[in-house]
């Protein structure tokens, strides 16, 4: 019994334990920092409220505009908490000494990539319900009837969520300096928003831009979104015609085992001056 | 538990190391011993290769040559149980800003297979009434004491310092030292950069200078660059009022011979050695 004990305090604690705390550690200094609270919950929401109440015309017989925006919000939401989120804050946290102190503890790497999963994930989650909680109440959005709309909802999110953090990992060792990083990645999520419709109904949009978009996860997390929102006579309206939800789990696959690839080969702990 | 079995040996082993910064070589061949429960200080001017050295030794740098084992173990290929052997005491970090002093040792606490007790830790480091209170809010010296803190929790056989008590007041800096003195007493080797040699002098049992890449000297405080048999310098004023001064390695035959050409006291007598500081800075400012 003694013995046991004494060997199970010895013991050093598995991934998950530490990856678990890590995701309280993670959620608790994400709700006291008040610049990416902003950027990453308060900015959508600000945006549907902006968007949903200046564009209130129809894009479709009986389709508001504000549940193709929606649609197109709930498809950025997934690019802020993951891809924006991780891309600004790892990079400050390489600054700031957080992963050099880290990597000097017995922790493994990978429990801290779970601890940014799991914000990202509650975060995302957060986020929906506010955004659908707004939709709803002011915009009168109609959410999505059926448990295959549900499904498809859920599968997009997690893929969308999977490929899009990934990204931010791998994109985190771009910026120079921690400072640096939400000049450079904001305005690549803005640019992909005005090319992939979210701001603007996509079939309007010039078709180089429209192909130009297409190479990204976006456009394709929109359209994702806009099969769960929009009644199915909106397809006509698509590029191709069609939802093209195969193409889009596709796309999401590829660009997710491209981002684990780069992430693996460039995710750096320390500040490129600090070795 | 574990540490008690292997108390006798060797914490820190070092030959030959090498690193290059491109056509710059940063550590030229050093080789250091450091037995465990030793508190061992590298003293070095700045780009003297101390950081780059110590970095190895933690396992956060490769190197390009050379021996190193620490803790019977090469930091190149660092685990995790090795990690949990050792603390390390960063230079300037600013992270952990918006957690309490609190939240951070708890938080921390759970990477170790068997920690001291957060609160007991918090309380060494004298952070008890500040728990509550955020890093960003702590002042300089608090928040190097909550780095102490989560350097310690582990229970290291092996703790690093690196330059611990920059930008402190002399108060802070006193505090520091006692707990420094604390953990050594407990039998933690304790592996100390820093700029004060006054820091060095009264924490290290002994010092080992490095300069442009290499170890000049490695020898107890006292004992650094010859200064025990260095001779002393006797001074005084004479009636005239002109400062009088002589080197001498019999500094009381020398006193006692003044004290027969004056009548009382002799005025403003004093008899020094040369400081750790003087000695010092003659072996690096020699490279």
């Amino acid at each position: 019994m003694t013995a046991s004990v004494t060997q199970e305090a010895g013991r050093l604690p598995g991934t998950w334990s530490i990856g678990l705390r890590r995701v309280q550690i993670e959620l608790l200094q994400f709700s006291r920092d008040r610049e990416a609270a902003f950027f990453t919950m308060l900015l959508p929401v600000l945006l549907l409220v902006v968007f949903g109440s200046a564009f209130t015309g129809d894009v479709a017989p009986g389709v508001p505009f504000s549940q193709y925006f929606l649609a197109g919000m709930l498809a950025s939401g997934i690019v802020y908490t993951s891809f924006q989120n991780l891309a600004i804050s790892i990079p400050q946290e390489r600054d700031d000494g957080t992963l050099k102190r880290l990597q000097g503890t017995p922790m493994p790497s990978a429990a801290y990539f779970l601890g940014k999963v799991g914000l990202v994930l509650v975060i995302y989650v957060v986020q929906v319900v506010v955004m659908m909680a707004i939709g709803v109440t002011l915009f009168g959005v109609h959410l999505p009837s059926t448990a295959a709309d549900w499904w498809t909802f859920t599968w997009v999110s997690v893929l969308g969520l999977v490929c899009c953090t990934m990204l931010g990992i791998a994109f985190s060792s771009v910026p120079r300096s921690g400072r640096g990083a939400s000049a450079l990645v904001s305005p690549i999520v803005l640019v992909l928003q005005f090319t992939s419709g979210v701001f603007f109904q996509f079939d309007e949009l010039p078709h180089w831009m429209q192909q130009m978009a297409a190479l990204f996860p976006l456009k394709w997390l929109c359209q994702g979104m806009r099969s769960v929102f929009l009644p199915d006579s909106f397809q006509r309206q698509e590029l191709a015609g069609s939802w093209e939800l195969g193409r889009t789990a596709l796309v999401l696959t590829v660009w997710s085992l491209a981002a684990v690839v780069l992430a693996l080969r460039y995710f750096r702990f320390r500040r490129r001056d600090d070795n | 538990m574990l540490g008690a079995v292997t108390l006798d040996g060797t914490a820190v082993s070092v030959r030959g190391l090498l690193k290059r910064y491109g056509e710059r070589t940063a550590v030229a061949g050093v080789d250091l011993e450091i037995p465990r429960g030793e508190v061992f200080a590298l003293l070095g001017p700045n780009g003297a290769g101390k950081t780059t050295t110590v970095e190895i030794l933690e396992g956060y740098r490769s190197r390009d040559g050379g021996e190193v084992s620490v803790l019977g173990v090469d930091p190149a290929h660092a685990t995790r149980p090795w990690r949990s052997r050792v603390g390390i005491v960063l230079q300037s970090v600013t992270d952990l800003s918006e957690l309490t002093v609190a939240e951070t040792v708890r938080h921390f606490a759970g990477y170790y297979p068997s920690p001291r007790d957060p609160d007991e830790v918090i309380a060494t480091v004298g952070l008890s009434d500040s728990a509550d209170q955020r890093a960003r809010l702590l002042s300089g010296g608090q928040r190097r004491r909550l780095d102490v803190a989560l350097g310690i929790l582990g229970r290291p056989e092996l703790l690093f310092l690196d330059e611990p008590t920059t930008g402190f007041d002399p108060a802070a800096r006193r505090l520091f030292w006692d707990l420094v003195e604390d953990l050594a007493h407990e039998g933690t080797t304790i592996l100390l950069t820093t700029h004060y040699l006054d820091e060095a002098e009264r924490l290290a049992d002994r010092v080992g200078v490095i300069a442009a890449g290499r170890i000049v000297e490695v020898a107890s405080p006292a004992a650094l660059g010859g200064r025990q048999h260095a001779e002393a310098t006797v001074s005084w004023t004479d009636p005239d009022g002109s400062r009088r001064s002589l080197r001498t390695a019999e500094p009381t035959r020398a006193v006692s011979e003044l004290a027969a050409t004056f009548a009382g006291e002799i005025p403003d007598l004093a008899v020094t050695r040369p400081t750790l500081e003087d000695v010092y800075l003659a072996m690096v400012g020699a490279q």
